[in-house]
């Protein structure tokens, strides 16, 4: 007499069909067990966005009737595994589903395994993810987040290896060999069999504590009730905003301070105040008005706001003024004007180490790479 | 309209599908000529598999994407009328934008069926479930089945062109799906062979009332009040013959395939010796029967049933189901503004149901779980408790409770 929940926490639309694959393989291996199960996207995710974080759920159970407290809801109520394919959802995911910032631990079951595809180490990747009081436990997969678009498909066997290690880390889900056979019958190669059973071998976990990670608050909501809201439907505009940082120069639109979006971010802009020109584009060209006019007539990228959409990047004249780099390599959302005017021969050491890392790296998604898929090279392969 | 279709399935075999696709296969199996598309959420997963099937391969039919809702259903509802096997459908505010057109295919007896993915009507813009956008044709002439599963979805769909085909009904028929945990949730499902549908369901056959030039006729003419009494009074007649024919049908299907309910038009769970029956449509079974178990297993004598057809209402089945118990709770996922009691219609229904009764239960309503907010197991608990505390005080405080409702 059991039920297991699975959720697999993606980008919208980059990695649907990813997320697809994994929880309709765990309910057809599942099914070859004689268990029964049911797979389902979350609803308000869609239609999907490009980047936003979304999820789809896989929900097990030894019987029909044991499954179906987990029918006709958006969600499990928690999971025994939580499987993030991207790493920078660690921080935490704001979706087009609720309002607040929802850590990217909050439905693991307490001693539950959260599975994640990254190259960063156990540390890097607790530091980003939220502190709780129940343990839990982490699983990393040696790999580049694997990114495709709506209409195709990236077989990079992502989905095979998180298989595979889903299987190790949770036993009583479902045996490797019908997660094998579950595979062959929807017409996988034995390839991406060899690259589950890799996987299963290699998979390994390390407990994170109670009190280990991030202790960021995350931000939230309180929604109204019906005695207090406005009649009619009405929504108040923000205010325009004023001067940079309340000041009298320079310039900051205000913003919802419960609406951010910035956890659909996977690359942020880099910006070298130095050779700026002051040109303006990146201002006028950015979709979610992030640049606030600094008094000195620079543009700050705020990333509190920020989609990572990479327009700036693209917009910008100047060569390597705005550099799009991966999100995974930052822990605050701190303002990098303020962080150049204390330290300008910092900030210029700091920011040729991270645009040096982006021009070997790639992530291949938004704006920057839009209808390409750039090589991932030897990144994208097992170590 | 007979064309030779690939045989979608040889033998019967599992699928992992959602209540759109499980639809959209029996649209295949059905070997439907005429289907119409215009997309809205969450109807549109339907005309999504649909165009998948066919770009597939796997079936053949005239799949017309339309400029809005209301050519959709005229198209269907003229293929229907030269003897085309139909299917169409929408969800909230789409449905109602073909309104003209729902209200003269059940004037002109053409046996569409459609799919409903029931949705919240706008304003404000939202996807969840709510049951006021199918409830809408209840006065037409359209039968109107709220289904609670994937498999269930398909079953209704093979059973609905069947009756709604059949010469003594000529009938449309509406399946009304609830948003996201029907139309988006993937269930195991039985898809049935081929060759057993062929044999459970024949092909459309419109006989002398077909639109054809080897068989000249007008149809939909402008009349007087001298006609419509008896048009109206006919099209009544048919709608009372649906009772006989889907039980009739259902028998049928029961024993083609080897499956079905004990009754077409409701389900009773534990209602037997119950004292507190809840009633409630659709994929609300699910929270409410987990909380059937659960309060059963503490020795609380607690039913559920869930009203199938709303349309035939199956008035004597349904008294007879309720007349046993002390007291009824009918959770409305759908409201009646300024209706009696301010209450929901199944409510509404099933007290004017109830009244000739001589014994009549204590009826309380509750409206729960619209624009497709989660009804969750404490929820149907606390509306137990409300039901228990009229029976014991023999009083009704408020006929009418919001569940789960922020104030």
């Amino acid at each position: 007499m059991s039920t297991i929940a699975v959720e697999v926490v993606y980008r919208g639309i980059f990695q649907k069909t990813l997320a697809r694959n994994i929880v309709r393989s765990i309910v057809f291996a599942a099914r070859k067990e004689g268990k029964i199960g049911t797979a389902f996207g979350r609803y308000g995710d869609s239609p999907e966005r490009n980047g936003i974080p979304a999820k789809q759920f896989a929900i097990v159970a030894d019987t029909a009737e044991e499954l179906e407290e987990n029918l006709a809801v958006y969600e499990a109520h928690d999971v025994d595994v939580t499987i993030n394919v991207d790493d920078t959802m660690s921080k935490g995911i704001e979706s087009w589903a609720w309002y607040g910032l929802q850590p990217i631990n909050q439905l693991t079951k307490p001693n539950g395994t959260l599975i994640v595809t990254s190259r960063q180490e156990a540390e890097d990747l607790i530091e980003d993810m939220h502190q709780r009081d129940e343990p839990y436990n982490l699983s990393i997969i040696p790999s580049v987040p694997s990114f495709s678009g709506l209409w195709v498909y990236k077989d990079d066997h992502t989905d095979a290896r998180i298989l595979g290690t889903l299987c190790k880390v949770c036993p009583d889900l479902v045996s490797l060999a019908s997660m094998l056979e579950a595979m062959k019958d929807q017409g996988w190669s034995e390839l991406k069999a060899s690259s589950a059973e890799k996987a299963y071998d290699r998979g390994t976990q390390r407990p994170v504590e109670p009190g280990e990670g991030s202790t960021d608050t995350p931000f939230n909501f309180d929604l109204p009730g019906w005695k207090t809201m406005e009649e009619g439907l009405v929504i108040r505009a923000v205010p325009q905003g004023g001067g940079f940082r309340g000041g009298d120069e320079g310039f900051q639109p205000a913003r919802s301070e419960v609406f951010k979006k910035y956890s659909t971010r996977s690359m942020r802009p880099v910006i070298n105040f130095d050779t700026c020109t002051k040109c303006t584009l990146c201002w006028l060209q950015c979709p979610d008005t992030v640049f606030d006019v600094t008094p000195d007539g620079l543009y700050d990228a705020n990333m509190e706001a920020c989609c990572g959409c990479a327009v700036c990047e693209a917009v910008c004249p100047v060569p390597d003024c705005i550099t799009m780099v991966n999100e995974a390599e930052f822990n605050d959302n701190n303002s990098q004007w303020e962080a150049w005017t204390k330290d300008k021969d910092g900030y210029q050491k700091w920011m040729t180490v991270l645009v040096d890392k982006a021009k070997l790296e790639t992530r291949t998604h938004g704006f920057h790479h839009v209808g390409e898929y750039a090589e991932q090279g030897p990144q994208a392969e097992e170590d | 309209m007979a064309t030779t279709q690939p045989k979608l399935y040889e033998s019967e075999k599992e699928e992992l599908i959602s209540g759109s696709e499980a639809i959209a296969i029996a649209c295949a199996l059905a070997d439907v000529d005429v289907i119409t598309a215009y997309p809205i959420r969450p109807y549109d997963t339907v005309m999504q598999y649909v165009s998948k099937l066919k770009a597939d391969g796997a079936f053949d039919c005239d799949f017309i994407v339309a400029e809005s809702e209301h050519s959709q259903f005229e198209i269907v509802k003229h293929a229907s009328a030269v003897g085309a096997r139909t299917f169409c459908g929408s969800s909230g505010v789409g449905w109602f934008y073909a309104f003209e057109a729902i209200a003269v295919t059940a004037g002109l007896r053409l046996p569409v069926v459609a799919m409903v993915g029931n949705r919240a009507l706008d304003d404000p813009g939202a996807f969840g479930v709510e049951h006021n956008d199918a409830m809408a044709v209840r006065d037409l002439g359209w039968m109107l089945y709220w289904a609670a599963t994937a498999q269930e979805a398909l079953d209704t769909a093979l059973l609905a062109w069947r009756v709604a085909e059949d010469p003594r009904v000529f009938l449309p028929f509406a399946i009304s799906c609830d948003g996201s945990f029907l139309t988006h949730s993937q269930a195991i499902v039985n898809v049935p062979a081929s060759d057993k549908v062929d044999q459970f369901l024949p092909s459309y056959d419109r006989g002398r009332l077909q639109l054809h030039p080897d068989n000249p006729i007008t149809i939909a003419p402008q009349v007087n009040e001298d006609w419509l009494m008896e048009i109206r009074r006919q099209s009544d007649d048919a709608m009372r013959r649906t009772q006989g024919v889907i039980k009739e049908i259902h028998d049928e299907f029961k024993e083609v395939f080897g499956r079905g309910d004990p009754s077409p038009f409701i389900e009773e769970y534990m209602t037997e010796d119950a004292d507190i029956v809840l009633v409630g449509m659709g994929t609300l079974a699910m929270p409410v029967r987990v909380a059937v178990r659960r309060l059963r297993e503490q020795g609380k004598k607690v039913g559920f049933l869930r009203i199938k057809f709303f349309r035939p209402f199956a008035t004597e089945e349904i008294q007879q189901a309720l007349s046993k118990c002390k007291a009824i709770g009918v959770i409305d996922r759908d409201y009646s503004y300024g209706s009696p009691s301010y209450g929901g219609v199944l409510f509404n229904e099933l007290r004017a149901a109830m009244y000739p009764m001589p014994q009549r239960p204590h009826m309380l309503n509750f409206i729960a779980g619209l624009g497709g907010r989660e009804v969750l197991v404490r929820d149907v608990n606390h509306v137990v408790d409300m039901v228990q505390k009229a029976i014991d005080t023999g009083k009704i405080e408020e006929e009418t409770t919001w569940i789960a409702v922020r104030e």
